[in-house]
């Protein structure tokens, strides 16, 4: 091989290189979800209240897995629902919490998970009505949950009597909208964010990782569908 | 190999220093000094503590090995020592050492020695393994030691990311909150709803598998009240990390009020909960398909969905 030739070869094969590791950087270790941020303009620790939306949906349509299930995030200055699961409040603060639950029914693996905790009055309320306790062996009541063990916070999230399994009938494109003819349920609970900064991973409880050994994986394994941070800021 | 002449003394040898029982002494009282050290100083401080019987178990065991390793670690520092110091090469000398072939007394000794610590150390293991709350035989699916009286049972369930805690004693409720009592025989039932996770309560001493489908047991008593560190000790998923939480120790008056308080507390949720069982299946779980069966779909092994899933390989 010439000597132009081995430092062509050369030049090609470190850009290549370089290439894939810009690419691993910028994709894998740079990339991710987008954090909604609810603490802007809001002063920490004087028991302010921020009013968190989400969605949860039976599929992402709008990203490369569209049969798996996941939670969407409202910016609260665009109003947009963006799909991720990280959101920061401030410290110190009340959350209301409203949840639109577009997903069927998915019974809990542990029905213990159908007792409210962690919110004020341990109480959430669908459609307006206060419940304590849901029952998801008991018909098709729950979708999801919305859980963050770090503050004891369980709540379960009502579906709107139609099975997961069965979604012919559900929203079908997500981010999907509140409205006659797709069937949902609204769930609103508040609770009080820790005084210090701390990131507290939050979780669904319920198996709906459809397709994956013990329902799961896939979905509720990944950062921006079935689980999430809450960042809580000072 | 052994030669059975004795090696020719060093040059000097007979007018010199007995530099075995100068090392010998030496390492007598550095050995001695450690051993005491590590017995009354050191050694209420090793992990994992006395907060319970088998924390306490596990101290003693360590202290033990440490005492019987501390003197063999001793004699190869010291005999290192020695040679650096006392045989080391003096400027101008440049004889040969002495052609040493063996020495059947040395050896003799040192694997009488080696073999009477290797057997001793083999035999208390053993012991120590299947007596009390040993991981030997006193614990596992089957264990063959079981304390006296009648224990409180306490059933640990795993699951992806929190440890709840069911008391079948005081009606089968559920709970998140690790509380025990002192001065009383635990068992622990411990088991998985999902994958493989490891009940690990530090201060205790306890540390159990926790697989779906298996009933590990684990028996402790609780000496001192105080917080319990629990951890899972298996990777279990993204979350794993996170997979902690407390428990408290108190009195027996103090987790009898407890678990009657939080009883009538849990009843609404309690009632949802399958009959304590010693594991739990959620495929066969009557109940559970309700929703299910009514709209007839069966559930499969990946749990309530269509028999083609799981997908994966």
């Amino acid at each position: 091989m010439s000597l132009p030739a081995r430092i062509i070869t050369l030049v090609v094969a470190f850009l290549a290189v370089t290439a894939v590791g810009a690419f691993v950087v910028l994709h894998y270790l740079l990339g991710g979800p987008a954090t909604v941020d609810y603490a802007a303009g809001v002063t920490p620790n004087t028991g302010a209240t921020v009013n968190v939306v989400m969605q949860e949906d039976p599929q992402t349509t709008v990203g490369s897995k569209p049969d798996w299930v996941t939670y969407f995030i409202r910016n609260p200055t665009t109003g947009a629902w963006v799909h991720t699961t990280l959101f920061q409040v401030p410290a110190g603060s009340r959350v209301d919490m409203t949840v639109f639950g577009f997903d069927g029914c998915t019974p809990l693996r542990n029905p213990v998970w159908g007792q409210v905790t962690g919110t004020i009055g341990n109480v959430e309320y669908v459609d307006g009505k206060p419940y304590h306790v849901l029952d998801s062996w008991g018909g098709c009541n729950v979708g999801h949950t919305f859980s963050i063990p770090g503050i004891n916070l369980n709540v379960p999230m009502a579906s709107p009597g139609l099975l997961q399994a069965a979604k012919p009938g559900l929203c079908a494109t997500s981010p999907c909208t509140p409205g006659p003819g797709t069937p949902y349920r609204v769930m609103t609970f508040s609770f009080y964010t820790p005084h210090i900064d701390g990131q507290y991973f939050w979780q669904c409880r319920i198996p709906c990782g459809g397709g994956f050994l013990t329902g799961f994986g896939g979905p509720m394994q990944t950062i921006g569908f079935m689980t999430g941070n809450m960042d809580v800021v000072s | 190999m052994a030669a059975d002449a004795p090696a020719p003394a060093p040059a000097g040898a007979a007018d010199g220093p007995n530099h075995g029982l100068r090392i010998f002494m030496l390492w007598l009282v550095l050995a001695l000094a450690a051993d005491l050290v590590i017995w009354f100083v050191w050694g209420p401080h090793l992990p994992p503590g006395a907060m319970s019987s088998s924390a306490a178990n596990q101290q003693f065991d360590i202290k033990v090995m440490a005492v019987m390793a501390a003197p063999v670690m001793l004699f190869v520092l010291v005999f290192f020592g020695y040679s650096l110091i006392v045989w080391r090469q003096r400027e101008g000398d440049e004889e040969d050492g002495p052609p040493i072939h063996g020495n059947t007394r040395v050896q003799a000794t040192w694997i009488t020695l080696s073999s009477v610590l290797v057997l001793a150390l083999f035999t208390f293991g053993t012991v120590e393994l299947v007596t009390a709350n040993g991981a030997g035989a006193g614990e596992g699916a089957s264990p063959i030691w079981k304390p006296g009286g009648s224990p409180l049972q306490v059933q640990v369930i795993a699951q992806q990311w929190e440890f709840t805690y069911r008391y079948p004693q005081f009606g089968g409720f559920e709970t998140a909150d690790l509380v025990l009592p002192t001065g009383q025989w635990v068992e622990f039932h411990v088991t998985s709803l999902d994958v493989i996770h490891s009940f690990w309560a530090y201060q205790l001493g306890v540390k159990a598998d926790a697989n779906p489908g298996a009933d590990n047991v684990a028996y402790t008593k609780i000496n001192d009240t105080g917080t319990i560190t629990v951890r899972c000790a298996e990777l279990c998923g993204l979350w794993h990390g996170a997979m902690f939480d407390y428990g408290t120790a108190v009195s027996a008056a103090g987790f009898e009020s407890w678990a009657k308080a939080t009883r009538i507390r849990l009843a609404a949720v309690t009632r949802l909960l399958p009959p304590y069982a010693l594991t739990y299946d959620p495929t066969v779980i009557p109940q559970i398909n309700k929703a299910m069966v009514a709209a007839g779909i069966t559930g499969a092994a990946g749990l309530y969905y269509p028999p083609t899933d799981p997908v994966q390989p």
